[in-house]
């Protein structure tokens, strides 16, 4: 594709008008693309490397910042709370990686032909996701309630009811199945579309060659999905290390379920934490950083090999 | 005892229509595991406080009472933080527009010292979550005065790198025989943008401003870090203390306001459940 080329024609300059048009050509591109700059700049690159920096320093609003090296970062690696963090954020990451994966792979194969009950059943599975998380949070607190539903529904089979939020046991499974009670619809529906670029003649020999269904989904489905599935088990990943909302609405971080940005969050509200937090989120964002980039390293070659 | 032809016929017959069968019932089994706590929700919300919580629960209320309602406007005055939520929404998405569709014209179609540097940043600033940036923005509003307006709710989101990305995309393809046509007829850049650009790029632009809209509406955590005064919260920070009030939990009361932040987004999922899905689709697959 070829872009617009600011050339200077041969009497640009030398034609007052003319100049003032080239000129205007030539300022025109950077006038356009400087509120996106600005707001990057303002809103994201400067309290980024403002986090960066703070993380190297004692903050203190009345006695001002000292330099205090790796401290913060020794402090939280010592914090109590850390690798609680660290270690809920990595279970609530599998578990939802694993979860939504393998239901959204069944949802999708089982809803791949394109019937009229499958729109609508791909429909109610999809309302969850565009619904605010703090509504959907809140049906659930009132579903998983020590009176609520779910436990009504248990006594009906003489089951002890469960305390779901409010116990260590169950807390971190209950969010995890509000997050992907919520979630499914949309990832059944990625892998739905991946399924239908499946060129159906694949399948068709498959099937002439009498080949069993679970085989045919291992030899040619899964592995023509992998990319997909791939790009998927990242998406999830960066996202499941972002959890935060649900964490604090559903326990405000208590009962084993306190994550990393909810931990940022909690010592960014803690006095003479600010250190501590900014060195968190630092770690937060290498993180980050790492998938990111195994993201658009692989994201590269597929597209150069195609 | 070998079974005659026309008996495996027909048992296979019968036992792809049972199949067919069972497959519908946990078709519906899964709508009602999706629906269903909407639906208890919206009939929690009729409930008086009383039938709400006794247990055995009733499934629809016994007394059907808008008492919830009245109290979630009167008492709890949800209609001015939907004013707020309305506000933020409308600003954010215009400025969005006015925001994205210069930048996305200017990476699409011109050649410039920069070009691939600006957009580079817009996509690593894609990655950075909100977590690590608030603390800074919330004490630069702090600082310029501004943190009892609805500005920090607005101006931090207006730059939408997502639909600058996917608007970027859809300019590449309008041919640059038809702008350089346009240019000789000494149409203005903006003419061009405004008669040429958008009319072809209408579907993504809608796109875009769709899940915008629902994102926006549904937003809580930046309102959560960027509001210090009630006067300035949105709807999702108003339900949610909505669980603080005084008499412990009132559930009707609570499902109510979550009605009401539910109702618009439902009504648009009705009204363009096709184009959302699809929408929906493109952001995952790109």
């Amino acid at each position: 594709m070829t872009k617009a080329k600011v050339d200077v024609p041969a009497n640009a300059l030398s034609n007052p008008k003319r100049k003032k048009v080239y000129i205007g050509r030539l300022v025109l591109p950077y006038a356009m693309v400087l509120p996106t700059v600005l707001l990057l700049a303002v809103f994201t690159f400067y309290p980024a490397i403002d986090m960066i920096i703070n993380s190297f320093y004692d903050i203190n609003v009345f006695k001002g910042n000292t330099f205090v090296g790796f401290d913060n970062y020794v402090r939280l690696f010592n914090h109590p709370d850390f690798w609680p963090a660290v270690r809920n954020t990595l279970i609530y990451t599998l578990g939802s990686v694993f979860f939504l994966i393998v239901l959204g792979l069944i949802f999708a194969l089982w809803l791949q032909r394109s019937t009229f009950i499958n729109g609508i059943v791909q429909r109610f599975m999809f309302l969850p996701h565009i619904c605010a998380l703090l509504s959907v949070a809140m049906i659930f607190q009132w579903l998983m309630d020590d009176e609520g539903l779910f436990n009504f529904v248990l006594s009906w089979f003489n089951l002890p009811g469960l305390k779901w939020f409010n116990s260590s046991d169950t807390a971190m499974i209950s969010i995890m199945i509000v997050s992907i009670w919520k979630g499914i619809g949309y990832y059944a529906l990625i892998l739905l579309s991946a399924v239908k670029s499946i060129p159906t003649e694949l399948l068709e020999a498959a099937d002439l060659d009498d080949s069993g269904k679970l085989r045919t989904f291992f030899k040619i489905s899964l592995p023509m999905l992998s990319p997909q599935i791939f790009f998927l088990l990242i998406t999830i990943t960066i996202n499941s290390f972002k959890v935060f909302d649900s964490v604090r609405i559903l326990t405000n971080g208590l009962c084993d379920t306190n994550v990393l940005v909810f931990l940022i969050y909690t010592l960014n509200k803690t006095s003479g934490q600010a250190g501590v937090a900014a060195a968190a989120g630092t770690v937060l964002l290498i993180i980050l950083m790492i998938f990111t980039v195994i993201y658009f390293r692989v994201l590269g070659k597929r597209v150069h090999y195609q | 005892m070998a079974m005659s032809k026309q008996q495996v016929r027909r048992l296979r017959k019968a036992r792809k229509i049972s199949g067919t069968i069972i497959g519908t019932i946990m078709k519906v089994v899964v709508c009602v595991f999706f629906g269903f706590p909407f639906l208890w929700m919206v009939a929690t919300s009729f409930k008086t406080n009383a039938e709400a919580i006794q247990f055995p629960p009733t499934l629809l209320p016994v007394k059907a009472t808008i008492e919830a309602y009245i109290s979630v406007f009167s008492e709890l005055n949800l209609g001015r933080y939907i004013g707020n939520s309305l506000l933020i929404l409308v600003a954010t998405t215009v400025g969005q527009f006015l925001v994205m569709v210069p930048a996305a014209y200017a990476f699409a179609k011109y050649k410039f010292k920069g070009n691939g540097f600006f957009f580079g940043l817009l996509m690593v600033a894609f990655m950075v979550p909100t977590v690590i940036t608030y603390p800074s923005v919330s004490k630069m509003f702090m600082e310029a005065g501004m943190i009892k307006t609805l500005i920090p709710q607005i101006v931090p989101c207006l730059c939408n790198a997502f639909g600058i990305f996917l608007l970027r995309q859809n300019f590449m393809q309008v041919p640059e025989e038809l702008l350089e046509s346009a240019r000789l007829d000494e149409a203005s850049e903006l003419q061009i943008i405004t008669k040429i650009m958008l009319p072809m790029s209408k579907a993504t632009l809608s796109n875009v401003m769709m899940l915008s809209v629902i994102g926006t509406w549904n937003s809580y955590f930046w309102p959560l870090v960027m509001t210090y005064h009630d006067e300035v919260r949105p709807i999702t920070i108003a339900i949610e203390s909505m669980k603080t009030l005084e008499g412990g939990l009132q559930w009707p009361i609570i499902m109510a306001g979550n009605c009401i932040l539910v109702l618009p987004v439902l009504l648009l999922f009705l009204a363009a459940s096709k184009k959302i899905i699809a929408a929906m689709a493109y952001r995952g697959v790109k």
